[in-house]
């Protein structure tokens, strides 16, 4: 099986899957007292924001490793997460005001997290504008690769500043220092939502790459 | 190391003679400084939000302005007769490349920072007298920090495509940090704070300035090798 047929399998499962996430979180998931039913939008949330970030972060270690080694897998991998990671970070921004609109009462805020996702999200757009910028597919990597990196150590800065300011949006109940803070169905269905999040990265990230293996190939690079 | 900073002073101040002899960059520079500061004026309604309130927005969105002005022509001006291809082939470690294109930045935006600071305390009536030393301190920490990235950038879009826009575009997320931190500080500088409420703004815009200084300092060899 071709490598883009694999990572079109593992999407389709994951979009499978993803289906239960909404069965289980509308329907086997209790009702949160405080905020109702705007709550269920955190099992894609939180997922989809984890995984914008981590994708930054892997984004910035590929483009390490392919200075170093100038491994064409590295840059097309590093290009791929940052095109999934774009995708994640528009889930976590549309997503996010459909809930602040009825818990806060206004669908944007310049909050410290709404900020830094943000800024994330642009730093994308910028890291995707710059590879279609250059029309020399090697120098482009290099490029992208400084970029990256800069990018993977801008996002604490961006945390801290940002961090400074007070914060309207609700504080990590499962990634903090004390045990997770809510009860045991929720924390199922969240985790769920995470492999199924994961499982989507995983695939369109291997579909990604396996068409620019494909554009390559043809284009004789 | 006095290697490095002798063959960077030699980047820079062939620079900077460049400029010195045309003039035409850092005049326009200041003039567009100037026009910012003007544009504020009409942009604001002076009865509504006291012009203390706004003094710091003004002031770093119009440096930040000004310095990406300052950061397109850094490496542009190599592009002309292949004089980066000259550079390249010179006896001249990279890093002394870069370090001699952020000095001679640096020189360029602090000029412009210059004309720029007066003019904005003539503009909008604000005293900065008692807090001058604190102010130029905390506008060097910020500068260092955006235009050591910044100088790095503009290495990397020379050969693009639409490079004066793009530029911008991959600047202004990581201006925000220094922009974040030099804002505060000035507020609580102009709102007559005490310092101490400014640390961690501060310590971050120093940490900044570290991170990014060393981190382009390495990485700027990888922009412009063949």
């Amino acid at each position: 099986m071709s490598l883009l047929h694999r990572g079109r399998w593992i999407t389709l499962l994951g979009l499978a899957l993803l289906a239960g996430v909404y069965v289980r979180a509308l329907a086997f998931t209790p009702v949160e007292r405080l905020q109702g039913p705007a709550q269920k939008i955190y099992y894609l949330h939180v997922p989809a924001a984890i995984w914008a970030e981590t994708a930054m972060v892997l984004v910035g270690l590929g483009s390490i490793f392919y200075l170093f080694l100038k491994d064409r897998r590295l840059d097309r991998f590093a290009a791929a997460s940052a095109e999934v990671g774009t995708v994640f970070a528009a889930i976590v921004l549309t997503t996010g005001p459909i809930w602040g609109k009825p818990i806060w009462g206004t669908w944007w805020t310049w909050d410290a997290r709404l900020t830094s996702t943000l800024l994330l999200f642009f730093l994308y757009i910028g890291y995707l504008l710059l590879r279609g910028a250059v029309r020399d597919p090697a120098l482009g990597a290099r490029y992208a690769a400084v970029l990256g990196i800069c990018g993977m150590c801008l996002v604490p800065f961006i945390h801290l500043s940002v961090y400074l300011f007070r914060t309207l949006h609700p504080q990590p109940i499962i990634l903090k220092p004390s045990a997770p803070s809510l009860p045991g169905s929720m924390l199922a269905t969240w985790l769920f939502s995470l492999g199924v999040f994961t499982l989507l990265y995983v695939g369109f990230v291997i579909q990604r790459y396996a068409l620019s293996l494909l554009w390559e190939e043809r284009n004789g690079a | 190391m006095a290697e490095l900073l002798r063959q960077a002073w030699a980047v820079a101040r062939k620079d900077l003679l460049l400029e010195f002899r045309t003039r035409t960059a850092i005049v326009s520079a200041v003039v567009f400084t100037a026009l910012v500061l003007t544009v504020f004026n009409f942009g604001r309604d002076p009865t509504a939000v006291s012009t203390l309130d706004l003094a710091p927005t003004i002031l770093w969105v119009t440096f930040t302005f000004a310095a990406m002005l300052a950061l397109n022509r850094a490496f542009q001006l190599e592009l002309e007769n292949q004089a980066l291809e000259g550079l390249l082939v010179s006896p001249l470690s990279r890093t002394s490349l870069y370090w001699g294109k952020l000095l001679a930045n640096l020189a360029f935006v602090a000029v412009v920072e210059s004309v720029g600071l007066p003019l904005f305390v003539l503009f909008f009536n604000v005293p900065v007298g008692r807090v001058l030393l604190p102010l130029v301190a905390v506008i060097a920490l910020a500068t260092v920090g955006f235009v050591a990235v910044g100088t790095l950038f503009s290495a990397l879009v020379i050969r693009t495509r639409f490079a004066e826009l793009l530029l911008v575009v991959l600047l202004l997320p990581f201006l925000v940090p220094p922009l974040i931190g030099a804002v505060q500080v000035t507020a609580r500088l102009f709102g007559d704070r005490p310092l101490s409420e400014a640390v961690g703004y501060l310590k971050l815009l120093a940490a900044y300035d570290i991170v990014f200084v060393s981190l382009a300092s390495f990485l700027f060899r990888f922009t412009v090798d063949e």
